[in-house]
């Protein structure tokens, strides 16, 4: 029953982590209908960013405030990116986020290294005792700040100007082009946010498991899978995906077996494609166009 | 009949002068690696350019496979051809299988499925470490047809140059029968050739089947080839890689699929000596050539030509 627990307590943690890599999807395939494959090199740029400014002596709140707007940056360029590209067909699209998800572990390469590094905790190396399960604070860090992260989110695509913008550009871009809202500024900042949400994840997950220049290719496959388990058309349906990925994840790790845990987003994945395409809320709502 | 075929004799010239000019057993080795990596992008490109679906997951197709030769000839000492018949009968009868479900879906959505199923090919055979020797690889035997043995670089570029050869013309064929028509017309409107009363699910999963079929001969040529294969050939990074080939040469042409694969096969051995550099600068070529080539380099050779003619 305890390791049971223990096992929930961890996959809630990873589940998180995955979450805010599935609304970083979200974010920007509702308002420009791309699929950007970089997402996971977003948080591997965070984390790494992190890693080295504080190796260079920085203090934790500007070197995590740095690695935050480096990666802004980031999401920015991309969004450059294809605002400059000639054609964005679905084809074009798939292959220019994976050649920047490409150039941006190259680059990773050649600026940092190609060691495993960690974070140290931010808030030290505690644990509570939860009915007999350990919940470090690190991870109840994680789970508290992505829960502040969601709630963020939610109040400015509901309740602020410029989120409303948002939202009514991914609903209809001809009528929100028609109400005066700059479109292109709408989408740049929708880079934005999604790669900071990204970068955050990236610092939360450093300091539980180790990063490196190529930890992003499977967090942003399997935030990927949340995001669709969720809905991708729902940008909180991430949250679900994820929290039931982490955990489902963590129970095949501890009672199946440790080397299929990474199969459980794709096998995920695929019964979702396969059976229900619009995620596990589409029967509740109507489909949107 | 010159006319008509008058690419395969081109081809055939350069393969020939380009088997003279190379110098030494290393260059022959990356021309047996650039000719297979073409087979494998024709087939691809097939999928992606005619029928216009997408595959993110033709590395795990063309491993399993490959794993399959592997083991049969090396761990069962089966003979390298029947090794080779059961993989591809195998992987066809598992492609037609999935691309019943797969094939319903479409863009992003076709695209995360085919990399659903090629990674957990990939995990699966890391998982299996006893059959294929998990993440370390395994050796595989000498390539042999009827005791005759295919064990020098030399041997191997004529092989696989005659399959090159035999591929294009059998998807040259194909494509200009009444089939092919078909496939360019799914792939511009598939709305319009369903209401000439085409089967459209089923022309898809046709172009899909012979994709993975081609991917597991050249794929398994790669392992018999090399003498050894590894995971890395099932990763998420050998799917990308196939597309980019495709998508760089040309989508939707024979020619732009090979010069794709030629390039990007002999690219990184030029690159070595930058070497800390050679993925940031892949990555900065692909998205450069997306941006502004976005129909590939064959669309370079169209804009020569019709300059050519006009002046």
């Amino acid at each position: 029953m305890n390791e049971l627990f223990q096992l929930i307590l961890s996959g809630i943690t990873v589940g998180f982590i995955y979450a805010l890599v599935g609304m970083g999807f979200t974010v920007i395939y509702n308002s420009s209908g791309i699929i950007n494959f970089s997402q996971g090199e977003f948080v591997m740029a965070g984390g790494m960013s992190a890693v080295f400014l504080l190796k260079a002596g920085m203090p934790f709140w500007l070197a995590f405030s740095l690695s935050i707007l480096i990666t802004a940056i980031l999401g920015i360029v991309l969004w450059k990116l294809i605002d400059l590209s000639k054609e964005r067909s679905v084809i074009s699209m798939i292959i220019l986020t994976l050649g920047y998800s490409i150039a941006l572990r190259g680059l990773a390469e050649v600026i940092f290294d190609k060691e495993l590094h960690t974070l140290p905790s931010f808030v030290g190396d505690g644990a509570f005792e939860i009915y007999g399960a350990t919940l470090t604070y690190q991870a109840l860090l994680v789970i508290f700040i992505s829960i502040i992260i969601v709630l963020f989110l939610y109040i400015f695509f509901k309740k602020t100007k410029t989120g409303k913008a948002m939202m009514a550009t991914s609903d209809n871009i001809d009528s929100a082009k028609l109400m005066g809202i700059d479109i292109k500024k709408i989408l740049m900042l929708n880079f934005a946010i999604s790669a900071i949400i990204a970068s955050i994840g990236g610092l939360l997950l450093a300091p539980i498991t180790s990063t490196n220049y190529e930890i992003g290719i499977m967090l942003g496959l399997k935030g990927f899978s949340a995001a669709v388990i969720g809905g991708l058309s729902q940008p909180f349906g991430a949250v679900v995906g994820g929290l039931i990925l982490g955990i489902s994840e963590s129970l095949v790790a501890g009672y199946i077996s440790s080397e299929y845990k990474d199969a459980v987003a794709f096998v995920a994945l695929l019964g979702i494609l396969f059976f229900m395409p619009g995620g596990i809320f589409s029967n509740l709502k109507a489909k949107r166009i | 009949m010159i006319k008509r075929n008058i690419d395969i004799i081109i081809l055939i010239f350069i393969l020939i002068v380009a088997a003279f000019a190379m110098k030494n057993d290393f260059y022959y080795e990356i021309a047996v690696l650039s000719i297979l990596n073409a087979i494998i992008c024709i087939g691809l490109n097939l999928l992606i350019g005619y029928a216009g679906q997408i595959s993110l997951g033709h590395g795990g197709f063309m491993a399993l496979g490959a794993y399959i030769s592997a083991i049969l000839s090396s761990n069962y000492s089966l003979s390298p051809m029947l090794s080779l018949f059961i993989a591809v009968l195998f992987m066809g009868i598992f492609a037609y299988l999935i691309s019943k479900p797969i094939l319903k879906l479409e863009g992003h959505y076709l695209a995360m499925a085919t990399l659903g199923v090629g990674i957990i090919i990939y995990i699966i055979i890391n998982a299996q470490g006893d059959l294929t020797g998990g993440p370390d690889g395994m050796g595989v035997d000498v390539f042999k047809v009827f005791g005759y043995e295919f064990d020098t670089n030399v041997k191997w570029y004529i092989l696989s140059s005659i399959m090159l050869i035999l591929v294009i013309m059998a998807l040259k064929n194909l494509i200009k029968s009444p089939y092919g028509r078909v496939l360019r017309g799914i792939h511009d409107s598939s709305v319009a050739v369903e209401s000439v009363g085409a089967d459209v699910a089923k022309y898809k999963s046709y172009v899909f089947v012979i994709s993975v079929i081609i991917a597991v001969v050249a794929g398994s040529m790669y392992a018999f080839f090399s003498g050894f294969i590894s995971p890395a050939e099932a990763s998420f990074n050998r799917s990308v890689e196939l597309v980019v080939m495709v998508v760089f040469g040309g989508i939707g042409r024979i020619y732009g699929a090979v010069m794709g694969a030629v390039i990007l096969t002999v690219l990184p051995q030029l690159l070595t000596s930058f070497e800390d550099y050679q993925t940031l600068i892949y990555g900065i070529i692909i998205i450069l050539v997306m941006m502004f080539m976005p129909k590939g380099i064959v669309s370079l050779f169209d804009k020569l030509r019709k300059n050519g003619a006009g002046s």
